[in-house]
């Protein structure tokens, strides 16, 4: 029986090989945050890698370590291994688990300083106009989710 | 393979009709969550598919291939049902002794392994246990049946929080180990929104919803706009359903994928399975059914020629 339809080794999990070495990671959830929880552990492994927790080779904990201390379906977490093995963040190894193979392009401070201005620009815009902070934060939410929707689906047309 | 298949199932006790026209095919390899108000046919559905009761009308198969209730049946299908019955004058050690004779399969090594690990000592009764002991006692003894199919009458009623954390930690490495697809039912949505990617919803003795978490908050959004122009789009059939006050509208509609139709000045805004299940359950005439679980019905019906 396999536990998600498709494309899954013979041992999807790694357990065969109980590696010693534990990830140097380890997954929280928020649910404050209304991401979906595959997205979550998507984006702790990015933050850990720009902050510099991860490197490359390091393993991400097993999917069934996720599973017992998070207590969420393991097919969530082969959906967050996968999406960064699309991203080319992570690589599976038959046998063995996941690891990390990609390191993310840190932005350089001043495109970084750059962009700061023109967001502080809008926000200003957005002032003038008459929002909020809390207004503006809805706003840039919802273009966010737009904005995340429009390039996945540009990547369904590419596929 | 699907673990659990129906066609037009029903079950009538006297003339009240506590399951009709069921028809399922629930892929293996999932979490199901099993959702519905009280008395809307949760149980009874629970109680067909592992043979504790049978059909008035239509079929259900398990496993792939057999009848619910059958000898072989049984042997996949491990069931623990509400509150975890457990004999309380009995000891987790003395429990494990019976279950073993019972069953044709039973894995006591693992049993008493998993117990240890839990810290239940093998002497105590489990009138002394702790509701999460007792609960632990309980999926213990139906995890060591070594089970392709596990079905959960709402396990987690009685427990604190940490207990159903602990509970479900263990549901689902068992889904890792072994494999095992679960069936769980439940009316609190809050611990299904991040354990369950499968969704059956029951209704009136109805199912309203079956169908892939993720394809589901895939094809709903919530449209947020002008109550004025809300009646225009109502009587459109992809709106599930709507709350609306005098200025403001929200309609929960069905999208049929790629496409968004958004209606200028309104926002669209992802659901989630939480908001989807009340929308549904406010409006029984709604529901959201795959087509696979139609096709696989008639090739159900087909076979039983």
């Amino acid at each position: 029986m396999t536990l998600d339809k498709g494309s899954i080794p013979a041992d999807p999990y790694g357990e065969a090989a109980q590696v010693a070495v534990a990830s140097p990671i380890e997954f929280r959830l928020d649910s404050s945050t209304g991401l979906p929880t595959y997205l979550q552990l998507v984006q702790q492994v990015e933050h850990a890698l720009r902050l510099g927790y991860l490197r490359v080779g390091d393993q991400l904990p097993t999917v069934r370590d996720v599973v017992a201390s998070l207590a969420i379906n393991p097919n969530t977490v082969l959906k967050a291994y996968r999406e960064l093995e699309s991203r080319g963040l992570a690589a599976g190894r038959p046998g063995q688990g996941t690891f990390i193979e990609g390191t993310l392009g840190r932005v350089e401070l001043p495109a970084l300083a750059g962009l700061r201005r023109s967001l502080l620009d809008w926000m200003d815009g957005a002032t003038t106009a008459g929002l909020d902070e809390d207004g503006m934060a809805a706003l840039f939410a919802s273009s966010l989710w737009d904005f995340r929707n429009r390039s996945s689906a540009d990547k369904e047309v590419v596929a | 393979m699907n673990v659990i298949e129906t066609s037009g199932l029903g079950k009538s006790y006297g003339s009240t009709w506590a399951l009709r026209q069921c028809t399922l095919a629930i892929p293996a390899g999932h979490m199901v969550a099993l959702v519905g108000p009280n008395g809307a046919g949760k149980t009874t559905l629970l109680n067909l598919a592992v043979g504790l009761t049978t059909p008035t009308a239509g079929a259900i198969q398990v496993l792939g291939e057999w009848p619910a209730g059958s000898p072989a049946a049984l042997d996949g299908i491990a069931f623990v049902a509400q509150d975890t019955p457990l004999y309380k004058n009995l000891s987790a050690g003395d429990m494990l002794h019976l279950t073993r004779n019972l069953n044709r399969r039973f894995d006591r090594s693992f049993a008493e392994a998993r117990l240890a690990d839990l810290g239940i000592p093998l002497k105590r009764k489990a009138a002394a246990m702790s509701g999460g002991q007792q609960a632990q006692l309980a999926l213990t003894l139906a995890l060591a049946r070594r089970p392709r199919l596990l079905v959960l009458d709402e396990p987690m009623a009685t427990l604190d929080p940490l207990a159903r954390h602990d509970f479900m930690a263990t549901v689902m490495a068992a889904m890792v180990d072994d494999g095992v697809s679960v069936l769980l039912s439940s009316h609190v949505m809050t611990e299904l929104e991040r354990v369950a990617d499968y969704l059956v919803l029951v209704s009136r003795g109805r199912v309203q919803v079956a169908g892939e978490v993720e394809d589901l908050l895939a094809h709903h959004r919530l449209l947020t706009g002008p109550t004025t122009e809300a009646d225009q789009y109502m009587e459109h059939e992809n709106v599930v359903g709507s709350r609306r006050s005098a200025a403001q509208s929200h309609l929960l509609v069905r999208t049929n994928g790629t496409k968004e139709i958004v209606p200028p000045g309104w926002d669209a805004h992802p659901v989630g399975l939480e908001e989807l299940t009340l929308a549904y359950l406010r409006q029984p005439d709604a529901a959201a059914l795959p087509g696979p679980a139609r096709w696989a019905s008639t090739s159900l019906e087909e076979a039983a020629r």
